[in-house]
């Protein structure tokens, strides 16, 4: 059997495992390498971080005048 | 009733009832697709590729949208509804033309991005001061780099809090094919965040 980085997988892992989507037993071999190892765990932190970050800098409010014109694509009643 | 009545008798439009009754049930579905507006635009500004492409998108969108409201179906998600009109619509206008793909050099890993920053020499180590040495022009500049079949899914899926299902759905496309576009792009996310802010840097 080839040996595997411990790491390595774990980094297969963070997206699934920040998305919530990992099956139950995937998620405990997760947990338990990143409660022995820092240096995973802050770089799972910092992905969180990134995640939160990207998404804040990427909002951006609706112009006002955008939403005037939508009102104004509205079918008329007869 | 009558077995004499016929189906022309009972058409809509002799119906005053059922008129007023369907008059109601599209009054509501433009205010509530009116209500989503901001939370389409949010993601139509990172699929078009500029604010004005945003914001034209948007509008056909909603044409399109009151249009054809009674095909929605009450009751299932209006707003993955709206925005697979959206995203249709971007396609059929060819607005995806996007410069050649040039990155995958910068897909490296996960753990890139960090890497990348952390190793800088000045022993950064907190995750938010390394953040924060990337601008909000810098995100959405790297975001807009990113090729859009990849780009597509990441607004959805991490700026419209799409489930994977959703975003399937919107974009035609198997869950699976979602979740490898959505792990690839973000790794192309990271490694062009990297790359901007080691030039920041020097």
């Amino acid at each position: 059997m080839s040996y595997i980085d411990p790491c390595a997988h774990c980094e297969e892992m963070m997206q699934p495992y920040l998305d919530h989507v990992l099956t139950e037993e995937e998620r405990v071999e997760a947990e338990s390498h990143l409660d022995d190892c820092e240096q995973c765990r802050r770089r799972y932190r910092f992905e969180e971080s990134l995640r939160v970050y990207v998404r804040q800098a990427t909002t951006e409010q609706m112009p006002a005048e955008l939403r005037q014109k939508l009102s104004a694509l509205r079918i008329p009643l007869d | 009733m009558s077995a004499a009545v016929t189906v022309a008798d009972m058409s809509e439009s002799e119906d005053p009832q059922r008129l007023a009754s369907e008059a109601r049930d599209r009054v509501r579905f433009e205010e509530d697709a009116l209500a989503l507006a901001d939370q389409v635009y949010r993601v139509a500004r990172h699929i078009a590729n500029s604010r004005e492409d945003a914001e034209e998108l948007v509008q056909e969108t909603y044409v399109r949208a009151f249009r054809s409201w009674a095909s929605f179906q009450p009751g299932t998600n209006l707003r993955a509804w709206l925005l697979r009109i959206l995203t249709n619509l971007n396609i059929d206008r060819g607005r995806r033309q996007q410069r050649a793909p040039q990155m995958q050099a910068l897909e490296a890993n996960d753990y890139y991005l960090y890497d990348k920053l952390a190793d800088d020499g000045d022993g950064v180590s907190d995750a938010d001061r390394v953040v924060e040495r990337l601008s909000q022009d810098d995100i959405v500049t790297a975001l807009a780099e990113v090729p859009h079949d990849f780009r597509d899914v990441i607004v959805l899926v991490d700026i419209g809090d799409f489930s994977y299902a959703d975003a399937a759905q919107i974009l035609d496309i198997p869950v699976g094919t979602v979740m490898s576009r959505l792990h690839r792009g973000r790794r192309i996310l990271k490694g062009a965040l990297a790359e901007t802010a080691l030039e920041e840097a020097q």
